[in-house]
């Protein structure tokens, strides 16, 4: 059984190391969880697939602290990113005075960035067009004249150095009604008049569309966020051509330009590959064309993903679970750590062990699945130990009467009666399994969280729904088939009551 | 057979069994007695190593029960529960025939023995296929018998094993119960708390009260010669049951 075990996490390594080997040929692009970084890393995807090569876009992985460490882990090999990010955030503590300066500190971390591609997603301030026009205001300077303005920044731009709090300073801002709250319902404040001025990101569409001002930042306070491409430099080596068709955009992309890619995406409900694919034909001259996946396809690709993240570790799990509640059941002491630690794992939110995992494994399938695994073993183990723990005296001293060694009474008597108690921790952990494995696509693992949290990203029902529905009716139908295997491998003698008849 | 020198038990601070010194003879049917929680079955736990003693050591065909030697002296010890203590993942026949599964019997070995074990326990071939849930308790029972009888042990032993049967059924399965004793020659132990069945077994009788021996004899020796006034009392409260007169007490 030990050996049992053994095997099992011996293929879990197999299984997830698998994963990682087969991507060495590839071409791997990562994103972050918004819709710019998804456009601009389809828009590298189509260069690079054009260059011939082999290339695989992750979207939406998370911050771009993950991104970050995704890239220097080399679990990815280009995402698209800002100077001003690296140079505030990211490498804050260096001091970087300059985009040269970037590059050299970069180059240490075995990392290149591509020319900037023109636009600069900066913080802005804006107002609304007529109301702006009305008090005269056009740069942050003349808010100082109007004190009693009512201001809204989104919650990240409150906390940080270089938003609110250093901008009230370089200017001088007298205001006291100044309030946090989300970015996206900034926009519909500042519409309803409850708020007068917003933060906005300057390549946000939803400028052109709600018809904003932008206040020019006219003592220079922000910095510039420059969009590059981020790539490892041994990617180079390994797909000059690669290298050379994250180029080619270099300069095209002007703020206005990628506003209105933006709004294509978040406004008119189009697809960041055929909205990259359309701006890349004519900006470049190229007839790219972006196969969007058909619903079905998309479907079943994402089902493949999801039942591999739940096969693997639940497997896994299954092959762990059951000597550890045999263990715990055998041996006391040892038993109240094992299903202490279970437990304990067991308290950590599901979303905070995706995390962790991160630094150890990096995203994508593996981190998920260990996650997942870890995640699955509790019900398991604690149900092997109540079902060997609930085996009823008389049997237990008849199997020892019989003289029946340890093997033989753990497989043909102890194992057998707890069949339907283990069974039934197998099935809760596989319904836990197939909901959480919804939340591995946080971490680049795919399968049907990445709809869920495409359509959050974009607030579309539809998309939320196409990640959604296939989970829960694949969790109803792990439910059936685990009961289905009862009826099958549970003997009618030790089978529930109502099944007597 | 089976020697028992100086063996005690205590659970917690209660002693269930005082220091006890006990041969059981070959061929011979012994039937220990007394009333709940006298330690009359914690003495058929000792003796074949399903509760360690204290003290003392229980010797069986000449050698002492010890961690290595007990399966193997277990294979050779029957051992038959209330209600049979049957799994009841297992059918009927699959419980009688587990030890030779266990020792890898060929098929034609295991079900031969278990043709000649439904013979001389007079049970229907055709109930070996289900499941103990689904046996009346007479059958249950049987299938306990045929289960403790597979591997042909030298000694039997009985914690009262027709304790959960109806007064009827109890009746014949006695009756069938001391002719298959008869009939193998068998050594057994047998626990009971109800004297018509001792009488009814015994070749010889311990009556046992808290944990101590009473008396050791034959049925007549308890009657006529009793160690102590507590037999006298203990046969008189029972007296009834057996000699067919007054109330059926203990049964």
């Amino acid at each position: 059984m030990i050996r049992a075990a053994a095997l099992a996490v011996f293929a879990l390594g197999v299984l997830t190391g698998a994963g990682a080997a087969s991507a060495a040929g590839e071409v791997r692009i990562g994103s972050k969880k918004f819709t710019e970084s998804v456009i601009l890393g389809e828009a590298a995807r189509l260069l690079i697939a054009e260059t011939g090569a082999i290339v695989r876009h992750r979207r939406e992985l998370g911050g771009s602290r993950v991104l970050w460490n995704a890239l220097i882990r080399g679990d990815i090999d280009v995402y698209p990113e800002y100077t001003g990010t690296l140079r505030a955030e990211t490498l804050a503590g260096l001091g970087l005075k300059d985009d040269a300066a970037l590059e050299d500190a970069l180059s240490a971390r075995g990392l290149r960035m591509s020319p900037p591609l023109g636009f600069n997603n900066t913080y802005a301030l804006g107002m609304v067009e007529s109301r702006a026009e009305a008090l005269g205001i056009r740069r942050i300077s003349d808010l100082l004249a109007h004190p009693n303005l009512r201001l809204g920044f989104g919650n990240e731009f409150m906390d940080r150095a270089d938003g609110w709090p250093a901008l009230q300073r370089r200017y001088g801002l007298p205001h006291a009604d100044v309030r946090g709250l989300d970015h996206d319902l900034g926009y519909r404040g500042l519409r309803a008049g409850d708020i007068d001025v917003m933060d906005l990101y300057s390549t946000d569409a939803e400028i052109a569309y709600y018809g904003l001002r932008v206040l020019a930042d006219d003592l220079g306070h922000f910095p510039a966020y420059h969009a590059v491409f981020l790539y490892r430099a041994d990617l180079a080596r390994r797909a000059p051509e690669a290298v050379a068709a994250l180029t080619r955009l270099a300069g095209r992309l002007d703020d206005r330009s990628m506003a209105r890619l933006n709004g294509r995406v978040k406004l008119e409900g189009r697809s960041e590959a055929e909205t990259a694919a359309e701006f890349i034909n004519a900006t470049l001259g190229l007839g790219l064309e972006a196969q969007a996946a058909s619903l079905w396809a998309r479907l079943w690709a994402a089902t493949l993903e999801h039942l591999t993240l739940v096969a693997v570790s639940l497997g896994a799990a299954i092959l762990v679970s059951i000597p550890l509640g045999v263990i715990a059941f055998r041996h006391p002491g040892p038993g109240r750590v094992i299903l202490g630690i279970v437990g304990a794992i067991q308290t950590l939110p599901a979303l905070a062990l995706l995390v962790f995992m991160i630094p150890l494994l990096g995203i994508g399938g593996p981190p998920a699945m260990v996650a997942l695994f870890l995640y699955s073993l509790l019900p398991i183990v604690r149900n092997t130990h109540a079902g060997l723990h609930g085996i009823d005296e008389p049997l237990r001293r008849s199997a020892l009467a019989l003289g029946l060694g340890g093997r033989d009474r753990l497989f043909r008597i102890e194992l057998p009666l707890a069949a339907p108690v283990i069974l039934a921790g197998i099935k809760t952990s596989a319904v836990i399994n197939v909901g959480t494995a919804t939340l591995g696509a946080l971490i680049g693992a795919g399968g049907y969280g990445q709809s869920i949290l495409t359509g959050i990203r974009l607030d579309d029902t539809a998309l939320i729904l196409e990640g959604a529905v296939p989970a829960a009716l694949l969790a109803l139908a792990v439910q059936g088939g685990f009961e289905l295997a009862e009826r099958r491998f549970v003997p009618r003698g030790i089978a529930p009551q109502s099944r007597m008849a | 057979m089976l020697t028992l020198h100086q063996v005690a038990k205590r659970f917690g601070d209660t002693a269930a069994l005082h220091p006890l010194d006990l041969t059981v003879a070959p061929g011979r049917t012994l039937v220990v007695i007394g009333p709940s929680g006298c330690g009359k079955s914690t003495l058929l736990g000792l003796m074949n190593g399903l509760i360690a003693p204290d003290g003392g050591t229980v010797h069986f065909d000449g050698r002492e029960l010890t961690a290595e030697t007990l399966i193997p002296a277990r294979r050779r010890m029957g051992y038959v529960i209330q209600e049979g203590g049957l799994f009841p993942h297992l059918t009927a026949g699959a419980n009688v025939t587990l030890m030779g599964r266990v020792l890898g019997w060929d098929r034609d070995r295991i079900a031969a023995r278990l043709g000649e074990l439904s013979a001389l326990t007079d049970f229907p071939a055709d109930a070996l296929d289900r499941y103990p849930i689904e046996l009346s308790g007479g059958q249950r029972q049987r299938v306990g018998l045929m289960r403790a009888l597979m591997l042909d042990p030298d000694l039997l032993l009985l914690d009262e094993p027709l304790g959960a049967l109806d007064p009827l059924i109890r009746f014949e399965l006695q009756a069938e119960l001391r002719d298959i004793f008869r009939t193998l020659g068998k050594t057994v132990v047998m626990v009971t708390h109800d004297l018509g069945e001792a009488a009814f077994f015994a070749d010889t009788i311990l009556l046992m009260r808290a944990g101590r021996v009473v008396q050791q004899g034959g049925i007549d020796d308890l009657a006529e010669r009793p160690a102590d006034p507590f037999v006298t009392r203990f046969m008189e409260a029972q007296r009834g049951r057996w000699d067919g007169r007054g109330a059926g007490g203990g049964g």
